[in-house]
């Protein structure tokens, strides 16, 4: 039976509340994400102090890679979490029954999404303390961050619900999600060493439009996709 | 409006690999019916009804639910049916309320705690809905999927060993929730247990061979 569209996003609000409710009480994804951020911040400041002291283009590009490389690397390893979950629990034959695939899907990619966004602020400022990573152009840091995030949690949630139910999930979901994933990471490293180096909004305004390019691109097909994969 | 409801199974057959556990099953059931589904352990009860409840396809056949003068197979038809199977988990770390709470959201439904409260009650976790499901014994649990499954009313009701792991309350919970849906609806039942052929208009047996 067809939902109404105010119906379909009130359930996806229930599905993103239902997965906060559930993380916040037993942070299966938030620990390790925040673990693996952390560990990252201080290894690379105990390691490579000169990053904080340089202030040439190579620097800021180095800065930018450390910082979404411990991006990555933390959501690919809380991201899947929210389908591996369901699928491990078998909570998701109930919600198979219950909810429109529609929106599952949204709940979880809006849940994702708010999880690598907190993601994001604790690993900035982890860099900007630990390696002494300065900003200059703060505004547009925030908003390729925040694109940035839209792409990775687009591509990672379809991916997510794809290998929620095959062996060896977790070696499989980086797998799958590399190829995915290089494009919009070469794109957001220049850009936000751009953003570190204090260039003008409009030097990032094509990696801007790139990377909400990818994230619209990737979205559309996810919706496309994931009914066929929630139902297969 | 037609209220009339009828489920038409037509030459089903369903596989796990290259074994087939289901083959020509072609039934018709109409409201107020109850069919028993029985036999050995691997007969493919289980898998019927996940049939019915579109978790599974069919490898030939067709299935169709009409109700109120529409036709619906069973991926369309899930606001038709409530489900309820020992591998049916609901989330334990959730409390027995906030899971009802959820899966009524989700399915578009308004419902206030008191109801819930009396959906709790009916099913005999009356004063546990604050308990988490992980707190929960086996029987609670399964007292929940009762509750899950009952939330929206729903005229199709399957039921894959209602009473495992329930005691003797339980079974009379369970004895009730078919006899009302007897008045309204369609209940199919698969399992083991001699006392449950009791429920059904029909028996269907199934075998191994």
């Amino acid at each position: 039976m067809p939902f109404p569209l105010p119906m379909l996003f009130s359930a996806a609000w229930s599905v993103f509340v239902k997965d906060l409710l559930s993380e916040l009480r037993t942070r299966y994804a938030l620990n390790a994400m925040l673990l693996f951020a952390a560990s990252t911040a201080v290894a690379v400041s105990l390691g490579a102090q000169f990053l904080g002291t340089r202030r040439d283009d190579e620097t800021f590009l180095l800065q930018s890679a450390l910082l979404w490389i411990a991006l990555l690397f933390a959501a690919l390893n809380g991201l899947s979490r929210s389908f591996v979950q369901e699928e491990e629990t078998r909570t998701a034959l109930a919600l198979r029954l219950a909810a429109p695939p529609i929106a599952v899907y949204l709940g979880k990619l809006l849940f994702n999404l708010v999880l690598l966004l907190m993601l994001d602020v604790v690993t900035s400022l982890l860099f900007i303390i630990f390696v002494r990573v300065q900003v200059d152009n703060i505004g547009l840091f925030i908003t390729l961050l925040a694109a940035g995030s839209l792409c990775l949690t687009t591509a990672t949630t379809i991916l997510a619900a794809i290998i929620a139910r095959a062996s060896f999930k977790s070696a499989l979901f980086a797998v799958v999600a590399f190829p995915l994933l290089m494009p919009p990471l070469i794109i957001v490293i220049q850009g936000t060493a751009l953003a570190l180096a204090g260039a003008p909004w409009a030097d990032g305004l094509m990696h801007l439009r790139t990377l909400l390019s990818y994230a619209v691109a990737t979205f559309v097909a996810s919706l496309l996709l994931f009914g066929f994969v929630w139902e297969a | 409006m037609d209220n009339t409801l009828r489920l038409d199974l037509h030459n089903i057959a369903a596989n796990y690999g290259a074994r087939r556990v289901l083959q020509q099953i072609t039934l018709t059931l109409h409201q107020c019916e109850t069919l028993v589904v029985s036999g050995a352990n691997g007969s493919g009860k289980s898998t019927l009804l996940r049939l019915l409840s579109g978790l599974q396809q069919p490898a030939s056949g067709t299935i169709h639910y009409h109700y109120q003068g529409t036709c619906y197979t069973p991926r369309q038809a899930m606001h038709l049916l409530g489900w309820v199977a020992p591998d049916l988990a609901l989330y334990r770390e959730l409390t027995g309320r906030e899971n009802l709470r959820f899966f009524a959201a989700v399915r578009g439904l308004q419902c206030s705690d008191t109801q819930l409260d009396e959906l709790l009650a009916q099913v005999g976790l009356a004063g546990r809905g604050d308990d988490r499901v992980a707190c929960y014994s086996s029987g609670m649990t399964h007292r929940l999927r009762y509750a899950y499954a009952l939330l929206h009313h729903p005229p199709v009701l399957l039921l894959d060993e209602p009473t495992v792991t329930l005691d003797e309350y339980g079974v009379a919970v369970v004895a009730r929730v078919v006899e009302m849906q007897r008045t309204f609806g369609i209940t199919i039942i698969a399992t083991n247990d001699a006392r449950e052929l009791r429920f059904g208009d029909y028996v269907l047996t199934l075998d191994t061979a």
